[in-house]
């Protein structure tokens, strides 16, 4: 590579920082003032591609400019609507919740913007007066990339005015620092949120619309972009404007010199750097996570956040006999059940069955432990690929069953030895980076994973093949170690982990080796998801990358929140009402993701605890 | 054990509860899976495609005295979905065979899960070669002209240029890793010697264009061959407009004629690539017209190729079941071997060989024409014309 | 092992030369006092004087630059909160923390596992620190005074030799101010040494058998309460003019 070579790729890379910058600026406003992790993000993105792509088709390329306002101004009002009508009622709710919401208007988004502009890519025109192209020296430069160039610093400048110079961003300044004290200065946090989310929405509006000469507007932008968004964000530090636009120009930069490098031959092995780009921004986030766990220009969090969830205590009540029952009356209902059901309604449990044992793993880590996870995925498919592969090796079934949590085991130990360095949203996202990078090593590493095929053929046994038997066993092993996870959970060791979630400072100062603690923690939680995944890999006969992909994840945080957090049987609960009504919305209706989110959003609003947190509820007016 | 106690009830009480006569018009039901949501541009037609045979087998009187009947499902583009909606079309519906799936990875799933359900499975979509090769099995046959045929069908073409230099771009996963492999290989076997090959994977639907196009122009190569398709393409090709990548500059891409991936471009698609692709608009042979005719008078639309996929995939189950005379699956499996069906783009036939259809794609040349792309100077390739000699297939599959 | 310590000659804790800066400030500047075994001893000083580093300090959640802390002729430099929990130091802090998911019993059972004692003491403890009433009360739902209370139960479960205690009885009620500095009392009769920070001077100077003041990082003054009451530099820096 020459060095005009690589001069041209950093230039090129500038376009596709500024980008990154528009598209990460408004989720870090967001999250600074109002704490919402916002999975829209990448939907409002969509949005303004879709809506400038609409407005320029009607009324011709020359508009262009006017549609991107106009796109801007149409994802303000979204955001501000989504604030107002939804996101309001879940301040008082745990975070995460606000989470699984905003994930129900991904969902409704998608569905949405198929009913309006169907499946077919809209690519925009170009936009007049910049269709050419810029030559300095040897570099050529599309004219829009160079607009863009200068974009990304603008709007950069425009917000650090705003926040440092304006009376609404002292408000912002204030809410972020700290929420008491904003609300003792008498700020109107309702009307300040509802702004600040009406801007931030604008700009992912406004960065979707200005990708539109780039980029068709297609939908399947939604979940890369919001992703991309996250690691911006975090990189740079959670709240921080300048540090979005300097990792964004980090993350740009390593991939343009991924590509620009190509294959190089390092101590005799070819390397293949653009190969990397799958994974450069994860790669990234990890690194600088684990050098500096706020982010680049993040703020160290001095007091940890403690989330008290005095209702907790219902996930470890002794119970007595009510539980008992109510447990084995689950147990009957839940096997009976599908036995004297159709064939069908035993493979659909055996799903729910998996899925039960993935969340309540994740249960664990997130509701006992108070570490969320947004990659748990990938302890669940290091499970399953361990068990396929020893499958594959003529390993006997229980060995391969045996070897695949164990396999998690280890690989959480590793991951978990980092990502417990963090805390709170950057451990989140930490653990997001390595289920990333778990997922990017199955994707390419064809000769071991089969690459993004998968492996085939994984099948239980003969005496387990049968698809009763194998829901029989699966209830049998899943039943096991729920049960194992319980005792867990309300054993000694349980009772030290909530103690580090509790108070982290207590935990100290009573013995308790906080960080080893929630290490361990991590550790189970990625052994039980590995078993969960194992038992998968033979109910489905293969295995392939999306076993371990962002979405997993995204559906066992989304389980365990309907569940409810803190309701014993809440894993089932959620695994089994977003299973079931997966499986029966998508063949009722063709737009089921759309209904999936509907409800969603109906069982958040209407009982923030969950179906568990419904349900005591149920119980304590019956009484 | 169950099982055969649920099979034999639910047969008592058909038997009990319907005339010979009724039974006779009893529907046969097709299990269908897709991923409708993940590449609805591909899928929608591909669906119209399908609703049309159906509409035509059954006017003409269906299949075996009983009409045919389609049970579609959402396979949410995963293979551990795709299963689960595959077990369901098969427990509960009592499907006579599945059909289906767009992705390699579902494809190939479901080709495992017919196996072990011992089922038939005709996979309408999937490129894979894998799915009738190294994974190949007994019950599963491939309809669509596989990644190998149709970068087969453009190397003729491309050997011809005597090029050096070539620079490849492929979306990173199973697809375009076997299309340069493929590539590659063909290419090296038939061309000059000292030809060189510089590869750039990119991200499947994230290429970053600009230093992509950036780092292909600094390779200086002599020819680009790529199996871009969808919003990467979109955004390659106007990057590489923008940057003069093109200029003097012989394209290969793969699937690029396909409406699906051609119409987005507008005006702005590229001329003078070869593609591999679907000319409705031009393709006047008999059995193309009078689908074309059917399918716009039904749809108010023009035929992409997912349409001619879900129209072709209907009428192979419908000849295999009659052919089968019966919808075991022993005997419907026995049919599918050398079983001629009626497409679109002529007759094809499922080889007993390998399972793999004969159907071909159109190559030629992208050309603009009023304010569209479309493909000139095109020829069909037949499929049978574009596969390893029968002796390296053998060895390609594995064995019974 | 270190149960026999107590017993030894010379003081249970020594802080020597402890120098902590923050960004060019020096927080403590060169720090020196002893602690003798069932002593109790108060840490005044001026908001800003380094009392709460000073604290950290000693409980392991800040490293100082220069300097030594032993505990009985031990370092505890370079230990964690949690392993100087574990050499018997309890700690209270200045908003009582305390596991809010649990029972106060649970809590007090946490906090004796913690360091390896048995869970049974539960009851034991929490009678030591007048709190046995609260027992089946979950902590999440306490007054503040009674998670002071509490608090102070899980600071004597780690069976302390030193308790580090950052204003015990801010925010309580004068009468429950009373009852916790009465255990606390209790506790140094038993041979517990108590450091503690305190704003209320009526507490300070009813409770502290001697009294350090800190200013600007510097111990100022380290003497009975008698003597630090006339001192007139210690006048001096509370009434806000310049010591030197």
């Amino acid at each position: 590579m020459t060095l005009a070579a690589l001069a041209a790729q950093l230039v090129n890379g500038l376009a596709s920082a500024s980008a990154l910058f528009l598209l990460a600026a408004g989720l870090t406003l967001i999250f600074g003032v109002t704490r919402i992790v916002n999975f829209a993000h990448g939907s409002l993105y969509m949005v303004g591609a879709y809506g400038a792509w609409a407005l320029v088709d009607r009324f011709g390329p020359a508009s262009f400019w006017a549609a991107v306002a106009a796109a801007t101004l149409l994802g303000a009002v979204l955001g501000a609507l989504a604030e107002r009508g939804v996101l309001r009622r879940l301040y008082d709710a745990p975070e995460m919740l606000q989470l699984t919401a905003t994930f129900a208007f991904v969902l409704i988004t998608r569905d949405a913007l198929l009913w309006l502009f169907g499946a077919e890519d809209r690519l925009g025109p170009r936009v007049p007066g910049l269709a050419g192209t810029l030559t300095l020296g040897p570099l050529t430069l599309p004219q829009y990339d160079a607009v863009l160039v200068v974009a990304g610093p603008l709007v950069l400048v425009a917000l650090t005015l705003l926040v440092r110079r304006t009376r609404f961003g002292l408000y912002v300044r204030a809410a972020a620092e700290n929420r008491v004290v904003a609300g003792a200065l008498g700020i109107d946090e309702a009307r300040l949120f509802t702004l600040v989310f009406a801007l931030g929405a604008g700009l992912a509006a406004l960065a979707g619309a200005l990708q539109l000469p780039r980029e068709p507007a297609n939908l399947a932008m939604d979940l890369p972009a919001v992703a991309d968004a996250f690691v911006v964000t975090v990189v740079g530090g959670l709240g921080s404007i300048p540090g979005a636009f300097v990792a964004a120009l980090l993350i740009a930069e390593v991939k343009a010199l991924c590509i620009g490098l190509g294959t190089q031959t390092i101590g005799g092995v070819p390397i293949a750097f653009p190969q990397l780009t799958l994974v450069a921004e994860f790669a990234v986030m990890a690194v600088v996570l684990t050098l500096r766990p706020q982010g680049l220009f993040g703020r160290v969090a001095t007091a940890l956040p403690t989330t008290t969830l005095p209702e907790q205590r219902a996930l470890v009540a002794r119970g007595g006999r009510a539980t008992l029952l109510a447990a084995a009356a689950i147990a009957l209902v839940g096997i009976a059940g599908p036995l004297l059901a159709d064939e069908y309604v035993r493979v659909l449990a055996t799903d729910i069955l998996v899925a039960t044992l993935f969340a309540a793993s994740l249960q664990w880590l997130l509701g006992t432990g108070g570490l969320t996870s947004f990659g748990h995925a990938a302890y669940f498919g290091v499970g399953a690929y361990a068990a396929a592969l020893a499958a594959r090796h003529g390993w006997p079934f229980a060995a391969a069953l045996a070897w695949g949590p164990l396999a998690a085991l280890v690989w959480a130990a590793l991951c978990g030895w980092f990502a417990v360095r963090s805390h709170g949203v950057y451990l989140a996202m930490l653990t997001l980076a390595f289920a990333q990078i778990t997922w990017a090593a199955a994707f390419q590493w064809d000769a071991v994973t089969g690459g993004s095929n998968g492996l085939f053929g994984l099948w239980p046994p003969a005496w387990l093949a049968d698809r009763t038997r194998y829901f029989l066993f699966t209830a049998v092993v899943v039943g096991g170690a729920w049960s194992g996870l319980r005792a867990i959970t309300r054993g000694r060791f349980g009772y030290a982990v909530r103690a580090t979630r509790d108070s982290p400072l207590r935990a100290a100062a009573s013995g308790i080796p906080v960080r080893h603690t929630q290490w361990r923690a991590f550790v189970i939680a990625g052994g039980f998801a590995g078993l969960a995944g194992a038992l998968y890999t033979f109910a489905k006969g293969s295995i392939g990358p999306d076993a371990l992909a962002i979405p997993r994840s995204v559906d066992a945080i989304v389980m365990v929140l309907l569940g409810g957090l803190a309701s014993w049987f809440g894993p089932l609960a959620g695994a089994g009402v977003f299973t079931w009504l997966q499986d029966t919305l998508a063949r009722t209706f063709d737009y089921w993701r759309a209904a999936l989110g509907a409800l969603i959003l109906a069982i958040v609003l209407l009982f923030p605890g969950g179906i568990g947190g419904a349900w005591q509820w149920l119980r304590a007016r019956s009484r | 054990m169950s099982r055969r106690l649920c099979t034999a009830a639910a047969a008592l009480v058909l038997a009990l509860s319907a005339s010979p006569a009724a039974l006779a018009q009893q529907p046969i039901k097709l299990g269908e899976l897709n991923s409708y949501k993940q590449f609805a541009a591909f899928l929608d037609p591909y669906k119209n495609g399908m609703q049309l045979a159906l509409e035509e087998i059954n006017a003409a009187g269906g299949v075996l005295g009983r009409p045919l009947a389609i049970v579609s499902r959402d396979d949410n583009g995963t293979p551990g979905d795709a299963v689960r909606v595959a077990e369901e079309l098969l427990t509960r519906e009592n499907v006579a065979l599945l059909m289906g799936t767009f992705p390699s990875n579902v494809g190939l799933a479901v080709a495992d899960l017919a196996k072990q359900r011992k089922v038939l499975f005709i996979a309408a979509e999937p490129l894979t070669d894998k799915i009738v090769w190294e994974n190949g099995n007994a019950y599963t046959f491939r309809l669509r002209a596989s990644t190998y045929m149709q970068t087969a069908m453009l190397v003729p073409e491309a050997a011809k240029l005597n090029k050096k230099r070539w620079a490849i771009v492929y979306p990173n996963y199973e697809y375009g890793t076997a299309a340069t492999t493929a590539f590659k290989q063909q290419m090296t076997a038939r061309a000059p010697a000292g030809i060189e090959f510089i590869e750039f994977p990119v991200p499947l639907g994230k290429i970053d264009p600009g230093p992509t196009v950036q780092a292909m122009l600094d390779a200086k190569p002599d020819a680009i061959f790529s199996s871009l398709f969808g919003a990467d393409l979109a955004r390659f090709v106007r990057e590489g407009e923008l940057r003069g990548l093109f200029k003097d500059r012989p394209v290969f891409n793969l699937l690029g004629g396909e409406p699906e991936y051609l119409d987005p471009l507008k005006d702005e698609a590229p001329v003078g690539w070869w593609v591999t692709g679907y000319p409705w608009y031009s393709l006047d042979t008999p059995a193309h017209q009078r689908f074309l005719k059917a399918y716009e008078a039904r749809f108010h639309d023009y035929p992409r190729l997912g349409a001619v996929v879900g129209y072709s995939t209907v009428k192979t189950a419908a000849a295999a079941l009659r052919k089968a005379g019966s919808t075991d699956t022993a005997k419907l499996v026995a049919a599918m071997q050398d079983l001629d069906v009626d497409t679109p783009f002529g007759i094809v036939r499922y080889r007993a060989l390998d399972h793999q259809s004969t159907m071909g794609a159109f190559v030629g040349r992208t050309a603009v024409k009023d304010g569209k792309g479309v493909m000139v100077d095109w020829h069909y390739a037949d499929g049978k014309d574009y596969l390893p000699p029968d002796a390296i297939v053998r060895k390609l599959r594995p064995a019974p | 092992m270190v149960a026999g310590t107590l017993a030894m000659s010379g003081p249970l804790l020594a802080v020597r030369g402890v120098t902590r800066a923050f960004g060019g400030v020096e927080a403590l500047a060169g720090v020196s006092f002893d602690v003798a075994a069932g002593e109790r001893v108060a840490l005044i000083g001026p908001n800003g004087a380094g009392k709460t580093t000073c604290f950290n300090v000693l409980g392991g959640q800040l490293a100082p630059d220069r300097g030594d802390v032993q505990l009985a002729g031990q370092s505890l430099l370079g230990l964690a909160a949690d392993a100087i929990a574990r050499r018997r130091v309890g700690r209270t802090f200045q908003v009582a923390a305390t596991f809010a998911s649990m029972t106060v019993r649970e809590n007090v059972e946490v906090a004796l596992r913690g360091v390896g004692r048995d869970a049974g003491l539960a009851r034991a403890t929490l009678e030591r620190a007048a709190a046995a009433d609260l027992a089946d009360r979950h902590a999440g739902t306490l007054a503040y005074g009674d998670a002071k209370r509490v608090e102070f139960a899980l600071a004597l479960a780690v069976d302390p030799v030193l308790l580090l205690m950052d204003e015990p009885t801010a925010g309580m009620l004068p009468r429950d101010r009373r009852a916790l500095m009465d255990a606390v009392r209790m506790a140094t009769a038993a041979g517990i040494a108590v450091l503690f920070t305190e704003h209320d001077m009526d507490v300070v100077f009813g409770y502290a058998d001697r009294i350090i003041v800190l200013d600007r990082g510097r111990v100022l003054a380290d003497a009975a309460p008698d003597a630090v009451r006339a001192d007139p530099r210690v006048q001096a820096v509370y009434l806000g003019e310049d010591a030197a």
